[in-house]
């Protein structure tokens, strides 16, 4: 078995708010992240996927396909969007809330069935070089 | 579904790797420069890593201001500009990194309680890092 990661960047902006809680309590739980306005980050996106080597072609997974799948299901549709109101689970009256820690689901959910192949091994998605957040698609 | 998440800090300290179990030149042969008898320091990177699920009414696993406190309080305070060799958590406990590790995975694990520890990890130096889990393997 080999792991093989792919990196990606996009920028996107979010702002953290439950309709659910009062102005006073999204303001304590969530800082300056509840700003009206929304703020943005250079996020880091790394896909680890694992496999065994193809005899003839040496590779775990076609490089190629990989980054194209990355590109049509997350990048195409996050990179330069307001989160909260352009990408479907974080808009709309089922949205999750824009964290890392959720990023990191939907992006899981994204990519894990449309990996034929190679199989889905980790998402880390960088907010910024201190703060990271993985899912390894445990239930 | 669960995530891990991670946040990382620095901190700077110094130490001296010595075993009083070991003869002089034991040390010496051991520990090489890191032997010295006054020490040196390090900026150590420490990346703390909980897990759990993600409570549906913040999206977080948890509360990113809570482990701030926590860190800086229990972590940073204690250990940043100070001579490891000479705190009491390693009274009898040789500094390396190992060891650092296992000590703030302790204080970490007993003392912070809103969310789950899954590992700590430590760079000494842009070559070396390591990482302990409370004893347990590191990943699923
Ligand atoms: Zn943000």
């Amino acid at each position: 078995m080999v792991y093989l990661t792919r990196k990606a960047e996009f920028s996107a902006s979010h702002v953290y708010h439950n309709p659910a809680f009062s102005a006073e309590e999204n303001l304590r739980v969530f800082g300056k992240c509840n700003n009206p306005n929304g703020h943005g980050h250079n996020y880091t996106l790394e896909v680890t996927v694992k496999g065994p080597i193809d005899a003839t072609t040496g590779f775990v997974v076609d490089l190629k396909e990989l980054k194209e799948v990355m590109h049509r299901e997350v990048l195409d549709n996050m990179d330069h969007r307001f989160l909260n109101k352009e990408v479907a689970e974080f808009s709309g009256p089922q949205a999750l809330i824009p964290t890392t820690e959720n990023l990191a689901i939907v992006i899981w959910q994204r990519l894990a069935p449309k990996l034929k192949v190679a199989q889905l091994h980790r998402v880390r998605i960088y907010e910024t070089p201190d703060l990271f957040a993985d899912c390894y698609g445990e239930v | 579904m669960k995530v891990h998440l991670s946040r990382r800090y620095w901190f700077a300290a110094s130490h001296r790797l010595h075993s009083d179990a070991l003869s002089d030149e034991a040390n010496r042969e051991t520990y090489g420069k890191c032997n010295n008898p006054y020490g040196h320091g390090h900026n150590y990177f420490l990346e703390v890593t909980l897990s759990g699920p993600v409570d549906s009414a913040t999206g977080m696993v948890c509360n990113l201001a809570d482990l701030d406190g926590f860190v800086h309080s229990h972590i940073l305070e204690r250990f940043d500009h100070d001579h490891l060799n000479l705190r009491p958590e390693f009274a009898g406990i040789v500094p390396t990194t190992e060891n650092l590790c296992v000590v703030i995975d302790g204080i970490v694990r007993r003392g912070f309680t809103q969310a789950h520890l899954h590992s700590v990890r430590i760079e000494e130096t842009m070559m070396n890092s390591f990482e302990y889990a409370g004893g347990a393997e590191l990943h699923p």
